[in-house]
């Protein structure tokens, strides 16, 4: 049901025309030197992950690759999704969005991790002599290494 | 009940209707005059344009979980196989994925810029800049392709085709045996059920005898031991170039890990769906580009700017999260 | 509106101008953008496809009057299709769409008093959605048809040769986009176009319903599309992400399914429990008792959902920590369902009840959920469970909560704002003998498979020992005394179409602001904004014998605004 928009600059009040040129009806205007500004950091955050990729500190590395990912979303989130001067119903639906996925992903890695002890790569032994004396024509995907 | 009857509200499409709540509905009544954009169910161009992004961000946290659920299986598998990941990461060009994570952000830029011109009335600056974040996003498909090309020329793809390529010789004897149809059970043993009414039924006996599978504490190399003989001795990096001259270096590697294609199934099941997603997005900045051409934002209507900005932008951000995942493991 | 006949004669000369007479012409309803036509729309489909899973049921269920094969030609792997059909159909043609698309659509905006919901568009693109998956549906039965189950469990769903499966996993996937606008449309519509003086708790309770089922379905079911392509990868290319002998887990693919699939059972139930509320309050003449409760247990069920899938999975494989706290947490979110259960029976209690059709059908919900959820109970303990898990005390329980509670409350719905949608009362004799003939039928076809169940008849078997044939004839004779309960529903709704007497605004006494309107309501459903006030405060409402409605009586109103409920 929406009519086509037209544009209604030309029918506003004659001394307020300048003042609706520079600023929009609705929302908030964000300064351009803040958008370099995040723009910069960025791709400055960029060039320091990348850069620690190539350096060993064990276990952390995840932790700062990640830790650094964050940062970046949260400025993106902030400044260029405008999230920092809207409502804030609209940061609850994201970060709920986060919430749940986190939520999936913790319960599911609790799962694999409990019994990642019984598991091992390839069939037992005992499994892959069955299997062969009696389905040898059986598809079962096999990892031997590919020899020139 | 404490409401009124509503004397005045005629099962006719009235607009004209003056009513005693007469200021309330000239408002509203104004305008929708006064504004083309604004829907009739909406109050004023605020409310409309405060639901638009209410209704967008709700879209944005499905693309979340959308992508979450792909997010939840690499987890799932990187902490199953933390050697395959290791491993196969080296496989990947870091450099061009760095490159490719500045062009989004550089996009990103240009995509915001592009709503602070709408806001602010100035139609070309905003068209420039939507041009230049149409461009960021063909420039990141074109190093994808880059990507997706040079490492499917060495055969590090997902499945099966991953130890053997599909073309070569035992590729083709692996497919035969592979989809030879099982073998059907002989004759002797259908046997008819009277009381089923002379249908044929399949009748197995199974063989019980006491479990032959030892405990998995004697089974052959587990993930332990894997893990610990890659710690143990340093993996080679391989190197971009090296890998070009040699298809297939990775299954001449005595050391790459059992299960390595499952890296590759996930970095092409996420980076191929943000690549979608990526298309998707140029598709909705060349209509932005279309409309804004025909003149149809301004500072008074910039909504669908604003809106495909925050899709641009979720796009940006679901890249920066899985960058790291997938080149920057060390 | 009842006093607008009296005040206006001229209209009743002229052709009356509601919703279904604004326009005319094949495209005015195919491109309409009004949410009652789109609501109506949806109702077609809805009922269409509740029709055709509904004799994929008979079929099936007349498939097991005898052990082996009873109808010719429906051999096991026939039956199997049966029930994987019956089962995808109901679950996402019918209940999921059901009461937030068919029912909430028409309603919701009407309720809130406004013009329409925030995202018309949107809603004719859920719509079209809707049908696209559905032809997937049919697609795929062309296709071969498919018989894993509605659960597309993995390795089978990714090894079997039935051609239909990829198609239903398409039609499945574009479904659930059309949930998915459905709940993003219904979310901001509650959260942005209440009228002035409708605070979040002077919502009827429907709205909340509504709300919360809006937000599983923009949190859950992207997971599922995610699953569905991940199905469809590992099908054609084979990626081996669910198979064992290439390093996958087939479990993890049930954790995916099962994360969204949980919720969507909530998505099915928490809009029928807000009709319950609507139906008890106004059908009893008395205000909803305990409303901060019931509104704020519709929430926390839709926050609870997201916690208990795993209970789904206690014998597939899952940890013993896993199954310890998914059987913990499901114990817990049966509490704000007892909530709501306990505030609606003391909204009876003292009441005036009328034993109108969509009471009687309120008053079937009531028992047949309590029976449902506290088999669920059964179900969620971890011991019991080892027993009945994959037996027919699952498919009984589910059937009470999913069809006896769900179904039940969208039926009740129906024949409770019929009145409203088309205009016409439908016959008060015909309504109540169909819904206690589908309360009968339901019983003897349903609770029988709790004896089924524990007695260890496994579910989706097409043969079985012969010990349990009583119980299947049983169950199947209750199956044919639902469907001609359903029949006789179908031909009391649409004989009142051509037949029915013709309705007032407000036939039941209600105090939401659906009930100000014409019935059927007009095009834009208000000229003027309606004045909100307390939507379960019936006092002011008089009984008019002319127009047989209930009319506001100035007097009783300021009478009643004299001493305010709430």
């Amino acid at each position: 049901m929406a009519h086509s928009n037209t544009p209604t600059l030309s029918h506003t009040r004659g001394d307020d025309s300048a003042h609706q040129h520079t600023h929009p009806l609705v929302g908030h205007l964000v300064p351009i030197w803040l958008f370099m500004a995040v723009g910069g950091t960025l791709l400055m955050l960029t060039v320091i992950t990348v850069a620690v990729r190539y350096i060993d500190v064990g276990e952390f590395n995840i932790v700062i690759a990640l830790g650094v990912a964050a940062i970046k979303a949260t400025l993106v989130a902030l400044f260029f999704m405008h999230l920092r001067w809207d409502r804030p119903f609209n940061l609850l639906v994201f970060l709920a969005s986060i919430v749940f996925v986190i939520l999936m992903m913790s319960f599911c890695m609790m799962d694999t991790a409990q019994y990642r002890s019984q598991q091992f790569v390839g069939n037992a032994p005992d499994v892959e002599s069955t299997l062969q004396s009696n389905a040898p024509g059986a598809p079962v995907a096999r990892f031997k290494p590919y020899t020139p | 009940m404490t409401t009124l009857p509503n004397t005045q509200g005629a099962p006719v499409d009235d607009h004209h209707a003056h009513d005693a709540d007469g200021a309330h509905a000239h408002d509203a009544h104004g305008e929708h005059a006064k504004y083309k954009f604004l829907q009739h169910h909406f109050e004023t161009p605020a409310h409309q344009f405060d639901s638009a992004k209410l209704g967008m961000w709700l879209f944005l946290a499905t693309e979340v979980l959308f992508f979450g659920g792909l997010f939840v299986a690499y987890a799932v598998l990187r902490a199953r196989f933390p050697e395959v990941f290791t491993y196969s990461s080296h496989y990947l060009n870091t450099l061009m994925g760095g490159v490719n994570t500045c062009v989004l952000i550089l996009s990103s830029i240009t995509m915001a810029l592009a709503v602070r011109f709408a806001q602010t009335n100035k139609k070309n600056a905003m068209l420039i800049c939507l041009v230049l974040t149409f461009m960021g996003a063909v420039g990141f498909m074109v190093i994808k392709y880059f990507e997706y090309s040079h490492k499917i020329h060495e055969n590090l793809v997902w499945g099966k085709s991953f130890y053997v390529p599909p073309e070569s010789e035992e590729g083709q004897a692996e497919r035969m045996i592979l989809e030879k149809p099982l073998p059907s059970a002989p004759a002797a043993l259908l046997v008819v059920n009277p009381a089923t009414d002379a249908v044929p039924t399949l009748v197995t006996t199974p063989v019980v005898e006491a479990s032959a599978i030892k405990a998995a504490s004697s089974a052959p190399k587990g993930l332990a031991t894997a893990r610990q003989e890659a710690k143990a001795e340093h993996l080679p990096v391989a190197e971009h170039d090296l890998a070009l001259a040699h298809p297939t270096l990775h299954l001449a590697d005595p050391k790459m890990p059992a299960n390595s294609h499952m890296f590759f199934a996930i970095y092409y099941c996420m980076t191929g769906l943000h690549g979608i997603h990526v298309l998707a997005g140029m598709v909705m900045l060349g209509w932005l580009i279309w409309r804004g051409a025909r003149g149809d934002f301004n500072s008074n209507y910039f909504t669908p700017v604003d809106v495909g900005g925050l899709y641009w932008h979720i796009v940006d951000l679901i890249w920066i999260f899985l960058f790291p995942l997938f080149y920057l493991i060390h | 509106m009842t006093t607008i006949d009296a005040l206006q004669p001229a209209t009743l000369a002229s052709r009356p101008d509601n919703y279904l007479t604004h326009t005319r012409g094949f495209l005015s309803w195919a491109l309409t953008l009004d949410h009652k036509r789109i609501g109506v729309m949806y109702l077609v489909g809805v009922l269409s496809g509740f029709f055709v899973g509904g004799i994929f049921a008979l079929l099936l269920r007349t498939e097991l009057l005898t052990p082996g094969m009873t109808i010719p030609g429906v051999t096991a792997d026939v039956y199997n299709q049966l029930f994987t059909l019956h089962g995808a159909i109901m679950v996402f043609l019918v209940i999921i769409p059901s009461i937030p698309a068919a029912l909430g659509n028409f309603v919701l905006p009407i309720m809130l008093g406004a013009k329409d919901v925030a995202f018309p568009r949107l809603n004719l693109c859920s719509l079209y959605l809707w049908i696209f998956g559905a032809g997937f549906l049919l697609l795929s039965l062309a296709k071969g048809g498919f018989d894993t189950g509605w659960t597309f469990y993995t390795p089978y769903s990714t090894t079997t040769s039935a051609g239909g499966v990829i198609p239903v996993l398409c039609g499945v996937f574009i479904l659930g986009f059309s949930s998915i606008f459905t709940g993003m449309n219904f979310v901001v519509t509650v959260h942005k176009l209440r009228p002035p003086g409708m605070t979040w708790f002077r919502m009827p309770l429907f709205l909340w319903a509504l709300y919360g089922t809006a937000l599983i379905q923009v949190l859950a079911t992207p997971v599922l599309a995610i699953t569905l392509m991940l199905l469809v990868i590992e099908r054609t290319v084979n990626i081996g992400i669910f198979d064992p002998s290439m390093g996958g887990d087939p479990v993890l693919f049930q954790h995916f399914f099962w994360f969204y699939s949980h919720p969507a059972v909530y998505i099915m139930i928490l809009p029928a429990m807000g009709i319950i509320s609507e139906l008890i309050s106004v059908h009893a003449h008395r205000h909803i008792f305990g409303y901060k409760f019931i509104a704020l247990s519709s929430i926390a069920i839709a926050v609870f959902s997201f916690l208990v899938w795993g209970h789904h999975m206690f014998i597939s494989g899952q940890s013993p920590l896993l199954n310890t706290l998914f059987s913990l947490i499901s114990f817990s979110v049966a509490i704000p369902s007892a909530v709501k259960v306990f505030n609606w029976l003391t909204t009876l209690y003292k009441g005036n009840i009328a034993l109108t059709t969509p009471m009687l059908y309120a008053l079937s919900f009531l028992v047949l959920f309590t029976i449902g959820g506290l088999t669920g109970i059964h179900l969620a303990t971890l011991n019991t469970d080892v027993h009945l898990h994959d037996t027919y005390f699952v498919v009984a329980h589910f059937h009470y909560v999913m069809m006896g509670s769900a179904l039940i409350g969208m039926i009740g719905g129906l024949h409770h704002w019929w009145p409203k949608i088309t205009g016409k009362m439908y016959s008060e004799k015909l309504g109540s003998t169909a819904c206690v003939i589908i309360f009968i039928g339901f019983n003897v076809t349903f609770f029988t498979q709790f004896f089924l169940g524990a007695k260890g008849m496994p579910r989706r078997y097409y043969d079985y020992q012969p010990m349990y044939q009583t119980y299947h004839v049983i169950s199947t004779i209750g199956a044919y005394i639902m469907a001609s309960g359903f029949l006789l529903t179908a031909y009391c709704l649409i004989s009142s179409m051509f037949g029915g007497r013709k309705a007032a605004a407000n036939p039941w006494g209600g105090g939401s602001l659906e009930w100000q309107c014409a019935s059927p309501p007009p095009y834009d459903n208000f000229a003027t904004q309606p004045k909100v006030g307390d939507c379960y405060d019936f006092r002011a409402l008089r009984w008019d014998e002319a127009t047989q409605g209930y009319v506001t009586d100035p007097v009783l109103a300021a009478e009643a605004a004299k001493h305010p409920l709430h």
